[in-house]
């Protein structure tokens, strides 16, 4: 077993390590890491957003290409300072204003298709499309019964009962298989990442694997 | 007044940027690149309110001498460094910082990102004994796919039965596909549904005191 001489894989195989302990019971190595990490990923956070959004959409406008039009939503944006002040408070509430208004109105139309219009249309062109031909297109009928049923289970307007009920409870199965495959997905990523983490360890840090 | 501004701003623009996506002509395309360009500068600075309340926290903890005071310490000195060499990394003759910012994203934020991540496998794995066991129909189907689905994506799958890796996909394609169609449908209309209460100030929790 050769130790890595490299100081920084060190620090990642003790951290590593440190959030691994964890699992034997909470601990003061483990609160340590714990909070290394929050304040990390804080402080990348605001990195991230200088970097990324006030620097090529606020510094680079006004100071570099002097368009001071983008002044406006800096102006704006600090508005959110307001919520420490107890008078003018309430102002918090035009950048919050802002933000919904355009959110909702850029979203509404967008939302409507993707979400709806197209999958609609690609629940009924897989049921109908005979170019899939065989078990192509019995698997498209099961998708559209799947779909219909699954929104039938969610639909709370009237009483689940006769044939209501019935598709309900075919729906609850289709959402079952699919909540199934979800969880079975994301264990297997949290696993792979499990796996990526030991590796290192075995690896990079006390060489055991070459 | 302190009430009526905002909602006024956000019907007008609602409405501006609905019929905006029916306007095919260069004008309107600007006019949404450019207020998409506003509001990253505008939610930038809301992240200011979410690590003020992250370091009031932890100053609060300091200052009252709570249990293990001294963690917040290195929190809030980690968050510090760490934005510092992030938004001096990038000033010419500051190279260094920048890249000491890398090695801390790589050495320390991404291990630890990931080990977190890691250790949910284990409490999922507790979770899933509790969720799986097989006492209705239901439950029933939950374990079989969730089952067949991991064994799918693993080499010890196709080692048991050569088929397994077919049946993993056709459940990801099929039943499955089925049921992310229905839910996408609800969140669609949700959200569509949302987005019109907002702009038309019936929901108007946002605004504080319950809506009144």
């Amino acid at each position: 077993m050769i130790f890595s001489t490299n100081p920084w894989v060190w620090i990642a195989a003790i951290l590593t390590l440190g959030i691994f302990s964890f699992l034997y019971k909470e601990n003061p190595f483990y609160r340590f890491a714990e909070h290394l990490f929050v304040g990390i990923s804080a402080g990348y956070g605001v990195a991230i957003y200088w970097n990324n959004a006030i620097v090529p959409n606020l510094y680079v406008p006004v100071f570099q290409q002097h368009n001071y039009w983008f002044i406006i939503p800096g102006l704006i944006g600090l508005m959110f300072f307001f919520r420490f002040s107890s008078k003018a408070g309430w102002l918090i509430l035009i950048p919050l204003a802002v933000l919904l208004g355009t959110g909702s109105g850029m979203g509404l139309a967008p939302t409507f298709q993707t979400d709806i219009l197209k999958q609609m249309q690609s629940a009924i062109g897989d049921a109908t499309n005979l170019q899939l031909g065989g078990w192509g297109l019995v698997w498209g009928l099961v998708t559209f019964v799947g779909v219909l049923t699954t929104l039938s289970y969610f639909f709370f307007s009237r009483e689940q009962k006769g044939a209501l009920k019935i598709s309900a409870n075919i729906g609850i199965w289709f959402i079952m298989i699919g909540f199934g495959a979800s969880f079975g997905n994301t264990v297997m990523g949290r696993i792979a990442l499990l796996i990526g983490r030991v590796q290192f360890l075995l690896t990079d840090w006390i060489h055991v694997i070459k | 007044m302190k009430r009526q501004i905002p909602l006024i701003i956000v019907l007008t623009l609602g409405i501006f940027f609905f019929i905006q996506f029916f306007v095919p002509s260069q004008i309107s395309t600007n006019i949404y690149q450019t207020t998409l360009q506003w509001t990253l500068v505008i939610s930038a600075f809301a992240i200011v309110l979410a690590i003020g309340s992250l370091v009031n926290h932890h100053m609060l903890k300091i200052k009252r001498r709570k249990p293990h005071w001294w963690n917040s310490i290195v929190t809030l000195v980690a968050l510090v460094v760490m934005a510092l060499l992030g938004i001096f990394g990038r000033v010419k003759g500051l190279e260094p910082l920048g890249e000491l910012y890398r090695k801390l994203f790589h050495y320390v934020q991404s291990p630890m990102d990931q080990a977190m991540f890691a250790i949910l496998a284990f409490y999922m794995a507790s979770a899933a004994y509790r969720a799986f066991r097989a006492r209705s129909q239901e439950a029933a189907l939950l374990l079989i796919s969730g089952f067949i689905v991991m064994l799918g994506v693993i080499p010890f799958g196709s080692m048991i039965w050569s088929k397994i890796p077919d049946i993993a996909e056709w459940i990801m394609m099929v039943p499955n596909m089925a049921a992310k169609r229905g839910i996408l449908f609800g969140v669609g209309l949700g959200m569509t549904a949302t987005s019109l209460k907002i702009i038309l100030g019936i929901e108007r929790s946002w605004l504080g005191g319950g809506g009144k």
